[in-house]
């Protein structure tokens, strides 16, 4: 029933259906065709629930998500979230109210955090029903498909 | 005269996004505004021209929390319209899948949504602090529902292994063993959760609410039956459109659904169970009786207790599909396109979800119609909106906007099935 456990799961989060909110999943898609053995990974919609789920019993996790914080569209977030708590309001435009931040400090909360758990969010510019990435949005996402990559690498995978 | 407003401009677990506006002027509340931005009116759209075959996977994207609503919900409609009916084991296996479904938005809202506001905790996250074990047992109950979920559709989000007649490709019984052990440790779970909720204190609320909900003869409904209510009305799903109205309202961009005869109605959880208390299963009776629950419940906030009394019916329905499963000849039945038009409702977590589609000869879609059960509750949620704030205007303000926000919460409002995200502040006026 359950999966063998993965050691590297890469989940990319968000609508694909809600423009510039489908930018965690277009990054997931193309790292996909970058490393198609040995990594995990995964699209998800950003309920919280599910997440924590999706990363159980992995050693090494990424997750991109499109954010709004206030920063310019296209800005890319990084962020080691073993070292720092992640600001809840950060992922707010994911759609769900229970998404990655508190995902992320349940899990703390409860000690389910994996060994290494890199956050990527990528500033969204427009929120709205569509299937298109905004112009700078989609640049951010070659830019963090790249740095995922190096990432993942660096991390011991083929 | 002294007065303050209430708004809520982001109304925190609450899936998706909203705003809450009430004004009280002295100790009178002159207005409600419950704001939701935009119902599926894209995706609508954007199913115009698309074979029929591609509908169930684009629906189910609508909602990441309730993907398998809109999938059955569009299967059943466009079954409708090239009449086919489906029966036997694939039958069963829609109605075991729904069941994973349930499982784990109840469990998702029961946990981590709704029973911080009863524990006094801002979240779930500072809940489970003090709570770990009761947070992890509703952790992995919605991981038992997952679980359904991924083995029958092949994915736990988005499942794409949905199609109108069927599924693409069936379990053997065996592949069924491990998933049925985790389902017996997961009905004692929410028979562990009735208990731990029963203990909740509850406000004193009452409403003579219209309950609208399917019924079928012979079981407590998920995909089939016909739709009625505690207040005379009992049709089939192809008069929805005759009975029922989606009008825009000046504060918001979404649509709000009332009966035409009447008005405002009640879909969810609590009017399946007050409508088809008779067909839950013994264990899940006397789960509910032993919470105190009798069998129809008007007070909203008990809706916690319901949703737990549907997951022990959700485990116990999902072992019994698996008990009796015989895989079938064939994982789908045949389909064959023709102009038509048909309709299908089924049983959300959050109510009934209605969908129609007209079609044409290849099967294409010309026109959609999607009523997600969130907008068809948002008129009801203004209504104990009004009524609460009413009794109770004389409490502390900051006091009140949390029962505000709770009396939304009742309802599980999928907001992200209307629209994106709901706002919420609270500020003097």
């Amino acid at each position: 029933m359950t999966a063998p456990q993965p050691s590297i799961v890469i989940i990319g989060v968000g609508n694909e259906y809600r423009s510039d909110d489908g930018a965690g999943i277009a990054v997931a898609r193309r790292l996909r065709a970058l490393f198609p053995s040995g990594v995990t990974i995964l699209e998800e919609s950003g309920e919280g629930a599910a997440l924590i789920q999706a990363w159980q019993g992995a050693a090494w996790v990424m997750l991109v998500d499109a954010v709004r914080s206030g920063a310019s569209p296209g800005t890319i977030h990084r962020l080691d979230a073993r070292a720092a708590s992640v600001p809840t309001g950060f992922f707010h435009y994911s759609t769900h109210a229970f998404s990655v931040a508190e995902a992320v400090e349940l899990a703390r909360s409860l000690d389910q955090l994996p060994a290494h758990l890199l956050v990527y969010g990528i500033e969204g510019e427009n929120f709205a029903a569509g299937v298109r990435l905004s112009p700078v949005v989609e640049q951010a996402v070659e830019a963090v498909v790249e740095r995922a990559a190096e990432d993942v690498r660096a991390a011991g995978s083929p | 005269m002294k007065s303050k407003t209430i708004k809520v401009d982001y109304l925190a677990r609450v899936e998706g996004e909203g705003a809450l506006l009430v004004k009280i002027k002295g100790q009178q509340v002159t207005d409600v505004k419950l704001k939701i931005f935009e119902p599926p009116r894209f995706f609508e759209a954007f199913l115009r021209g698309r074979k029929f075959h591609e509908v169930p996977d684009i629906t189910a994207r609508i909602c990441g929390i309730c993907p398998i609503a809109y999938q059955m919900s569009a299967c059943h409609a466009i079954e409708d319209a090239f009449g086919i009916k489906i029966t036997g084991p694939i039958r069963d296996l829609r109605r075991l899948i729904y069941c994973g479904e349930w499982i784990e938005s109840h469990a998702l809202h029961v946990y981590l949504l709704h029973a911080p506001d009863f524990l006094g905790y801002e979240d779930a996250i500072r809940m489970a602090k003090d709570h770990p074990d009761d947070v992890k047992r509703g952790l992995r109950l919605k991981k038992a529902g997952n679980e359904i979920v991924r083995l029958l559709g092949g994915r736990e989000i988005h499942p794409i292994n949905v199609r109108v007649g069927g599924f693409y490709k069936v379990p053997d019984k065996k592949e069924f063993s491990a998933l049925a052990e985790e389902l017996k440790w997961a009905r004692d779970a929410a028979l562990a959760t009735v208990r731990w909720v029963a203990t909740f204190a509850f406000p004193e609320f009452d409403r003579d609410y219209e309950f609208v909900a399917l019924r079928h003869p012979d079981e407590y409904p998920f995909n089939e039956g016909r739709l009625v209510s505690n207040k005379g009305l009992d049709i089939a799903v192809r008069e929805y459109d005759q009975n029922f109205v989606e009008e825009h309202v000046s504060h918001s961009n979404s649509l709000q659904s009332r009966l035409k005869e009447r008005n405002s109605y009640f879909v969810g959880p609590q009017a399946r169970y007050s409508l088809n208390f008779d067909k839950l299963s013994p264990m899940a009776q006397e789960a509910a009786r032993s919470a105190g629950l009798g069998p129809v419940c008007r007070n909203p906030f008990q809706s916690i207790i319901v949703r737990s009394v549907e997951m022990v019916y959700a485990c116990d329905e999902a072992l019994r599909l698996i008990e009796q499963y015989q895989k079938p000849d064939q994982p789908a039945v045949d389909v064959e396109p023709r102009v038509s038009t048909g309709y299908g409702c089924t049983e959300a977590p959050r109510g009934i979800c209605y969908h129609r589609y007209r079609l044409d000869d290849r099967g294409l879609i010309l026109d959609a119609k999607i009523v997600p059960p969130t907008s068809q509750n948002l008129k009801t949620i203004e209504g104990d909106l009004w009524q609460f704030v009413q009794t109770h205007v004389l409490i502390q303000k900051d006091k009140l906007q949390w029962q505000c926000e709770q009396a939304v919460r009742n309802y599980d409002p999928c907001i992200s099935c209307a629209t994106h995200f709901l706002k919420l502040h609270i500020e003097p006026e």
